[in-house]
């Protein structure tokens, strides 16, 4: 990375190698309690790093902390500067009243970029992303899709060391979801450390490292297959609804339950007859089978939920 | 749900037959076909612009159907089945200035329907009739007496949820009931849903989440207003297959493919691509190798290095596709490009 380094400095555990950007115990506390608690984080040039959790999780506070629009209570956050920062707020950020091609202008003199640079990354970007008939209409007439978009679009004209973009595809429907990948891949490719909130798992199934917050604290982090491998007990599938304690360890995922049996000594609920005891192992149609990172986080909300409830899980 | 007589006899509780809608020159709905029977969760998709939300207010009798049939519990929509349909907007439709309780009891009003158990007790309120009985809100204490807009939105949800089966509806349409939810919060979600469904009620939900899609027993996908693909996710995907690029560096890969105006996805560090076979694919990363296509970084300059289909790194293959890439597929032709709307 060649950009000058405004970050307030590195703290220890965490390594930011060339073109690592991230954070360590990064805290914000706002009126109603612990938006973000510790949270450690890190995002490396040319990868896409995805901020999972459910609406009040903390991500969009990790995202603003990143972005430099907000300062953290405690904690050291290492960022480029602001013009090597392409920033997508949650709501997109553009400006209704202005067309596309205003926005994005306007967007491009804020990156001091020269007007040669602007024009000439302004059609390449529209073209690609299917948006360059929709240059002169107002961006508050755009679809969800169209507008999210442009959005990424906005952020990406700097061609930033950091891209952070805060749920780009929530609400957005397929098509345009893939339209928005696209343009995220595209970043990554040009070097791009992309940092961005979801609350879909698939995708943050893509990306090459993966942080999960809920009540603002670290749920899971790692890349995706780190967090499956780190999940703890045994995750298996049956029919119907189990009743009882293991009820309470259970949810509904397509169409079937699975249910989770925590590593606790007694390994209450697990059915006599069966003896595969590792997630990783199949030992029949509708008994022990693997988690996916849907699995692992939805594991990891429920044993903090059955934690603070006192149960053991 | 409610023993209305005619419901369990194998009648549709909504259906629709060749309906059109156009709006001028614009065609929103085009000959749609929709059955949903007692007891089905039926997961409507489509793209924004596919018509969906045309066809949702066809069915709740905002909008007249321009050509066609359409019939809720036997008849034309009207005020009348109207209160026999459960609605979940996608701005979940609540009054902020109300608190959850008065929200319901707001709602039990305007249904003019008895609502069995909508009551706030110790912070409690209960409004579970759609679930057969149990209850589908229960509110921390200390929430009861705060106004919906300033619970999290989570409770939001919740209340909505309620809100919406409170009056025991037949009918349930719910559209993008779960977005910006976390996993768990959408399995006990759907557990209310399928509940529901359960205890004799029909669902017609739509999403942009396909995860979600697999806990419908039918799906309906449309494109430009008509419906494209009907069926189980098995049987919607058949054996569809995308192209997926495995490559030293990925970055050089997605450039070549780019260069060829083929619609890429990231995954992980594959690429998947939706829309070509692999001999398109192989060809394409020759070419950009011949053409010495190499993605220099923005940033730091570190160009990535010639790969192609020829590299002993990569390899260019056929996979299933997943739900997501043969919905992609599906609208392809609809959408042009592939990347545009």
């Amino acid at each position: 990375m060649t950009g000058p380094s405004h970050g307030i400095g590195t703290g220890p555990g965490l390594d930011h190698g060339p073109g690592g950007w991230g954070g360590t115990e990064v805290s914000v506390r706002y009126d109603q309690g612990m938006a973000l608690d510790h949270v450690s984080f890190r995002a490396n040039a040319g990868q896409v790093t995805a901020v999972v959790g459910g609406d009040g999780a903390g991500k969009t506070t990790l995202l603003r902390v990143l972005a430099g629009a907000l300062a953290p209570g405690s904690g050291v956050v290492h960022r480029p500067g602001a013009r090597q920062t392409g920033y997508l707020p949650a709501g997109s950020g553009i400006y209704p009243d202005l067309t596309v091609a205003e926005n994005l202008a306007f967007r491009a003199a804020g990156y001091g970029l020269s007007a040669a640079v602007a024009r000439e990354r302004t059609a390449e970007y529209l073209d690609r992303a299917g948006l360059a008939e929709a240059r002169d209409r107002l961006a508050g007439q755009l679809s969800g899709g169209m507008r999210q978009k442009l959005g990424v679009i906005a952020a990406m004209l700097p061609q930033p060391e950091l891209l952070v973009l805060d749920e780009p595809t929530t609400g957005v429907d397929p098509v345009s979801r893939s339209g928005l990948w696209w343009l995220i891949a595209r970043a990554a490719a040009a070097g791009s450390a992309v940092v961005l909130a979801t609350s879909y798992l698939d995708e943050a199934e893509r990306a090459a490292w993966v942080l999960a917050l809920e009540g603002g604290r670290e749920l899971a982090a790692g890349t995706p297959d780190e967090i499956v491998a780190a999940v703890p007990g045994t995750l298996r599938l049956v029919t119907a609804r189990p009743g009882g304690d293991a009820g309470r360890r259970a949810w509904r995922r397509g169409g079937r339950w699975r249910v989770w049996e925590g590593p606790g000594p007694s390994g209450s609920g697990v059915s006599p007859g069966n003896t595969a005891s590792h997630p990783g192992q199949h030992s029949g149609p509708d008994e022990v089978i693997t988690p996916d990172l849907q699995d692992a986080v939805t594991i990891a909300v429920l044993a903090r939920e059955l934690e603070m409830a006192g149960g053991t899980a | 749900m409610t023993g209305t007589p005619g419901l369990r006899e194998g009648r549709p509780l909504a259906e629709c037959a060749g309906v059109t809608k156009t709006f001028g020159q614009l065609t929103a709905v085009d000959h749609v076909d929709l059955q949903v029977q007692p007891g089905e969760i039926v997961g409507l998709l489509g793209a924004n612009g596919a018509g969906k939300t045309t066809l949702l207010r066809i069915l709740l009798g905002l909008l007249p159907a321009s050509a066609g049939r359409v019939a809720l519990f036997g008849e034309p929509p009207s005020r009348g089945t109207r209160r026999r349909i459960g609605y979940l907007p996608q701005g979940l439709g609540l009054y902020d200035d109300l608190t959850a309780a008065e929200n319901l009891q707001f709602s039990a009003a305007v249904f003019g329907r008895a609502v069995s158990g909508c009551a706030v007790s110790g912070g409690a309120v209960s409004g579970g009739a759609g679930t057969g009985g149990a209850d589908v809100l229960a509110l921390p204490a200390g929430y009861a007496a705060t106004p919906v807009g300033r619970l999290p939105l989570g409770l939001q949800r919740r209340v909505a949820f309620a809100q919406a089966l409170a009056h025991q509806p037949d009918l349930l349409i719910l559209d993008e009931p779960t977005s910006g939810v976390d996993p768990l919060g959408r399995a006990r979600l759907w557990e209310t849903i399928a509940d529901a469904a359960g205890g004799g009620a029909g669902v017609l939900v739509t999403t942009h989440y396909m995860e979600e899609a697999a806990e419908c027993a039918r799906l309906v996908i449309m494109a430009d207003g008509r419906v494209v693909a009907e069926g189980t996710v098995p049987e919607i995907i058949g054996d569809a297959r995308v192209t997926v690029v495995q490559a030293p560096s990925w970055a050089s890969a997605f450039g070549a493919l780019e260069e060829s105006g083929i619609p890429v996805s990231l995954a992980g560090r594959a690429l998947r691509v939706p829309g070509a076979p692999p001999e398109v694919v192989r060809r394409a990363l020759e070419r950009g190798q011949a053409a010495g296509t190499v993605r220099d970084t923005a940033a730091g300059g570190t160009a990535a290095g010639i790969i192609a289909a020829g590299d002993p790194g990569t390899r260019v293959f056929a996979a299933p596709a997943t739900l997501e890439e043969r919905f992609f597929q599906l609208t392809l032709p609809a959408s042009q490009a592939g990347v545009s709307r």
